[in-house]
């Protein structure tokens, strides 16, 4: 089993590996001259070869990649085009505040989508079950703008109860922040909560369509002891798996949730920064991005391989 | 089984118990039709029937519990003095465990893979408040000694994949009677046993019953089996009960017709089929081949054997034998590592891409499993047309003609061509996959466990029908099975495998006469056979080998 | 009411009634727009009135016109980019079952690296360079798309391939186109459908997230999208402006969810393993 981790872990360093060469590729290799692509309109001849000089594009592209990554192993992703300031120091505000409220939302999501999950698994059939099947089927169908402006709307501009902006600063008091990113945290709690409810419930029925958990019926044991000590054990692998997916997924969904907030985190930097093909400060963010999606996947593979009670035990 | 029971106390007394399928979309079938039976203290009786004969319904409803969509809808079912239909879902889940006690078809899949097996075996007198867990685990171990389990005090402290079948099966008879229940139900407990664990394993429960004096419903489709342990026999058919008696009556005096095919076909004795070869040359010669899977051990070592015209060449062997890998080397799917497989007197190209049209066209292969072995997406027409028009090369029309032809051979009605095979039951899916087999008018068809997977008298009349095609046709089968009765009554020649290696070889009437290999006769010996005294002997013969 | 033979659910009888209707409105969107999308009716943000339901948006056109033109951009792209992604995923998922081996292996593990990257994340640092001209959109989030329609298709066919009448077919000889269009399609199909249908909401809301977010399609194209970008300032002053368009990606999704939902229950449930 040990060996099965060191296997996933060193997986994980690959993909990490591929992602950083995709993100350099999708950033400098790709056809189309890179500094005529920043400087657009503004373009002339000795702009265009003062920037090439000052990105080192007349480096070869392998020798530019490993510069880049050995830099950023370092912390140093370069300046950024659009204000000339250190490309860490412009992120790692703007990454504490991701992280803030992606944790904000996780921490009440989890417990309330697998609770419910269970809950919905274990009353399956009933008028419950088929409500909330319905609920959250529909939930997950709408994209999170939609979510999100339904509650600036009504709750926002109507009722007043919440900010519709997230003014949120580096000294912002911790109680002022989860009164700010309420609404924000609010949207991506809805969004996920119906995806891992909804997994939770197909992961917890399917082991409870096991034939132990016949067994373990027609031993005359009681429902609660069922459901928690025998389908549980082995419904937490994909449980966890579910989680730890989701997760990923709230990493992705938080760019969304940022802009129309304009919560000032990494997601929202990194898209205006797209538009002004700042492209120091695309491909840090890209990296991060991409480093945290597949940490999460990572731990949720190894989380699944240490509760695989099959795997625990060798023969 | 003698039964001096007459006047022992009722334990469970089923009247006119009725189960039907109820789901969203309206009533379904009815399971269970008006069963009624008296189990007494002390008594086993043996329900017996083919599959979907409502047996395994029976036994769990017996303890108050039915399957999804599946319902009690009629009857009483009165354990010790109580309808268990009358009480509440608590009162049952109270009895459960402790006086009636399950015992699955597949322990494997019936024990939680997170658990050692000393908790679960445990867990219900514990949970039940009648035992505590030292005296549980106390009567827990002497009844792993009792049912011969190896390492009796510390097998409990491994997981289920860490312990082989028949010894998890042991397993599970110690969890249903650690709470010393007064009523146990066996759902086929050694069907998925090889034939010569299940020996020991109807050993182990015959003497627990015994020794514990508990009442049993022992529900199987093999006669021979129930023979064995049962005091009244229940025959079962579409949820009905066919017959009900004693024992030895239902088993030496039938008195319904449907019991009496399923007697007569066990029992018929068989003479062994006169060697009829025909032709020089063997029509498949395999000599000394060897197989393996990449990084495996040998699958196939040294296995040699000639098939003439005509002939029935039975494989035979349990599981691991390597007798299917014999026939995916034959075919090609496998390629040999040694040795020469010869057709016809040419030898063929170890691999399937290397041969001809014609050398596929004259070997042909039916699968075990009806299910699979043909497209449901497909017609009949589509099926058994597409070798005709591959091979042959004929227009539609003749194509049809040629279907239409094979359907009347197979017993099958013509209308049945537009059918998509989806729509067949198990036997008539199985009569379609020997007609797809037949259009290619083939020289050798290889038979891979072809009734394993089908009712014991549906398979009875495949086995006819293939009897009937060779005596007219004069093809050639290599018929691979671990049944030996069917070995006894189809095959002339037989090979028997062990681990990938030929243990004997020869006419059926010498392989399976004395002197044996000894492997030859445990399995011989092990197949169960209709004599109740037949397992007594079994145990006897066995003991007295391991003295000497 | 009931389709093929299956009795359909009330969820999917209403996700059926949507899919209708927006697919009349996406193809004869000119026959049923009351105007045309850029024609300037009034002043920006006008109320909503008896000509314009929903009122003008901020350069002055109706909003209703601009939804049902719309619906042929947003619909339109995700049904080419889904169809292109399932081609690809479909050949290359059955090539890797029926052929097994390196390819299956160097195949897989490709696309596993694929899968295990944020999807978002990309398709914004490669459209953020090559710019959003739709070809690009169209190829990027296709490739993307497909590694998922790979996974599905290659597992499928997989466990078609495992059946035995499909080894009855290689013993006859049969060669591989045959045994990929007559013996693993036509089992295939029902999976394979439903996944279209998740796939075509997964882009769907793909697209419109892009465009939401400054990346997708671009001015002077509109989807809805884009469209709620070009509203969301409207919020602040009690307008639901923004609500509108992404209220119609919302119901369309739910029905085309409702309706692989129905068919995804329909199968497990139907598969008895009775006697």
């Amino acid at each position: 089993m040990g060996k099965l981790i060191v296997q996933r872990s060193l997986l994980g360093i690959v993909t990490l590996a591929a992602a950083s060469v995709l993100i350099f590729i999708g950033t400098e290799i790709l056809p189309g001259d890179l500094a005529s692509a920043i400087l657009q309109n503004s373009a002339t001849p000795e702009n265009l070869a003062k920037l090439r000089l000052d990105l080192g594009l007349d480096r070869p592209a392998i020798v530019r990649y490993f510069a880049w990554l050995f830099g950023a192993l370092r912390g140093d992703f370069g300046h950024s085009l659009a204000n000339g300031r250190d490309v860490l120091e412009e992120i790692a505000p703007r990454f504490a505040n991701t992280m803030f409220l992606a944790t904000y939302a996780a921490v009440v999501a989890v417990p309330l989508a697998v609770g419910l999950g269970l809950a919905a698994a274990i009353r399956q059939g009933g008028a419950f079950d088929r409500l909330v099947n319905v609920v959250t089927l529909m939930t997950i169908s709408v994209p999170e703008y939609f979510l999100a402006y339904l509650l600036i709307k009504y709750v926002a501009v109507d009722l007043g109860w919440f900010p519709s902006l997230a003014n949120v600063s580096s000294d912002t008091p911790f109680g002022d922040r989860l009164y700010y990113a309420f609404l924000p945290m609010l949207t991506l709690v809805l969004v996920i909560v119906a995806h891992m409810m909804r997994m939770t419930r197909a992961s917890v029925l399917a082991v409870m369509a096991s034939p132990y958990i016949e067994m373990a019926i027609l031993k005359g044991l009681t429902k609660t002891r069922i459901v928690l000590r025998h389908a549980l054990p082995n419904a937490l692998a994909p449980i966890i798996s579910v989680v730890a997916l989701n997760l990923a997924y709230l990493i992705v969904g938080v760019v969304v949730v940022e802009t129309v907030f304009v919560y000032p985190g990494l997601g929202q930097l990194m898209v205006d920064e797209v538009s002004k093909h700042d492209v120091p400060v695309v491909q840090a963010c890209g990296l991060i991005f991409a480093a945290a999606f597949i940490l999460l996947n990572l731990v949720a593979d190894i989380l699944s391989i240490l509760s695989n009670p099959r795997l625990r035990q060798p023969r | 089984m003698t039964s001096e029971i007459a006047g022992t106390p009722i334990v469970l007394d089923i009247r006119a118990m009725r189960v039907a399928v109820r789901t969203d979309a309206g009533d379904g079938p009815v399971l269970v039709n008006d069963v009624s039976l008296e189990l007494r203290r002390g008594e086993v009786i043996g329900l017996i029937g083919e599959s979907g004969a409502g047996k395994s319904t029976i036994g769990l409803a017996s303890m108050g519990y039915t399957r999804r969509n599946c319902f009690i809808v009629g009857g009483q079912i009165v354990f010790a003095g109580t309808d268990l239909r009358a009480i509440d879902a608590e009162g049952r889940r109270a009895l459960r465990g402790l006086k009636l006690a399950y015992i699955a078809q597949s322990a494997a899949a019936s024990f939680n893979p997170a658990m050692t097996l000393m908790d679960q075996v445990c867990e219900a007198p514990v949970r039940h408040k009648v035992m505590t867990r030292a005296d549980a685990e106390a009567a827990a171990v002497h009844l792993f000694r009792e049912l011969d389990l190896p390492n009796p005090e510390t097998i409990g402290s491994r997981y289920p994949h860490q312990v082989s079948g028949g010894q998890l099966q042991r397993v599970m008879a110690a969890m249903a009677m650690v709470g010393k229940p007064e009523v146990i139900v066996f759902d086929e407990p050694t069907t998925a046993l090889d034939v010569t664990t299940q020996v020991e394993c109807l050993a182990a429960f015959r003497k627990l019953i015994r020794v514990h004096g508990a009442a049993a419903l022992y529900i199987t489709h093999d006669l021979a089996v129930v023979a064995q342990i049962a005091d009244r026999i229940m025959v079962l058919r579409h949820g009905k009960m066919i017959e009900f008696g004693e024992a030895r009556q239902i088993l030496q005096e039938p008195r319904e017709e449907y019991t009496q095919r399923l007697v007569r076909e066990r029992t018929e004795g068989h003479a062994f089929i006169d060697a009829k070869s025909a032709g020089a040359l063997p029509v498949l010669a395999v000599e000394s081949v060897v197989a393996d899977y990449v990084g495996k051990p040998k699958v196939i070592d040294g296995v040699s054997l000639e098939i003439f015209r005509g002939d029935t060449l039975a494989v035979v062997g349990e599981s691991g034998s390597g007798k299917s890998t014999l026939a995916r080397v034959v075919t090609g799917l496998l390629p040999r590592v040694a040795g020469d497989v010869r057709f016809n007197g040419a030898s063929l190209p170890p691999r399937l891409s290397n041969r001809t049209r014609d050398q596929l066209r004259r070997i042909q292969m039916i699968y075990q499993m009806p299910d699979v072995a043909l497209n449901p997406q497909q017609t009949v027409l589509d099926v058994i047309g597409r070798p005709v028009s591959f091979y042959f090369k004929r227009s539609r029309k003749e194509v049809r003609e040629r279907v239409l032809e094979l359907l009347r051979h197979m017993d099958l009605p013509e209308h049945f061509i537009e059918r998509k095979t989806s729509e067949l039951s198990g036997g008539q899916k199985q009569r379609v996959s020997i007609a797809r087999a037949l259009a290619a008018e083939p020289d050798l068809i290889i038979c891979d466990e072809v009734t394993s997977a089908l009712d014991q008298l549906v398979g009875e009349e495949i086995l006819r029908l293939l009897k009937r095609l060779q005596d007219e046709l004069g093809v050639a089968y290599m018929f691979i099975t671990h049944d030996l009765g069917a070995v006894k009554r189809v095959a002339n020649k037989v090979v028997v495998m062990l681990r990938g290696q030929m243990v004997a070889s020869g006419d059926t009437a010498s392989v399976f006469a004395p002197p044996y290999h000894p492997y030859t006769e445990l399995l011989l010996s092990s197949v169960p056979e209709m004599r109740p005294d037949w397992l007594d002997e079994v145990l006897a013969r066995r003991r007295a080998k391991a003295a000497a | 009411m009931r389709i093929l033979g299956h009795k359909l659910s009330v969820t999917a009888q209403i996700g059926l009634a949507i899919i209708a209707v927006n697919l009349i409105v996406a193809v004869f969107a000119p026959l049923v727009a009351p105007y045309d999308q850029t024609t300037i009716l009034g002043d920006a943000w006008a109320d909503p009135d008896i000509h314009h339901w929903l009122g003008l948006d901020n350069l002055g056109r109706d909003i209703v016109s601009r939804l049902i033109y719309g619906a042929r951009m947003s619909i339109g792209l995700a049904l080419v980019i889904t169809a292109l992604s399932f081609c690809i995923g479909i050949i290359t998922g059955f090539a890797a079952a029926v052929t097994g081996g390196w390819v299956d292996q160097a195949l897989s593990r490709l696309v596993d690296l694929l899968l295990s990257m944020p999807t978002l994340i990309f398709a914004f640092v490669i459209l953020s360079v090559l710019g959003s001209g739709l070809p690009v959109l169209i190829v990027t989030i296709a490739v993307l798309d497909s590694t998922k329609v790979f996974r599905l298709a290659r597992s499928v066919a997989v466990g078609i391939v495992s059946l035995e009448f499909v080894e009855a077919a290689r013993l006859r000889g049969e060669g591989w186109w045959w045994i990929i269009t007559r013996e693993i399609l036509p089992n295939a199909i029902a999976p394979l459908t439903a996944e279209f249908g998740l796939r075509f909401c997964f882009t769907f809301l793909f697209i419109a997230a892009l465009s939401f977010l400054g990346l997708g399609v671009q001015p002077p194209d509109a989807d809805w999208g884009s469209m709620v970008k070009d509203y969301r300032d409207m919020i602040n002053f009690g307008s639901a402006a923004p609500l509108y368009p992404a209220a119609a990606i919302a119901i369309l999704t739910i029905g085309v969810n409702f309706v692989v939902d129905w068919m995804l229950s329909m199968h497990s449930r139907g598969q008895g393993e009775g006697a």
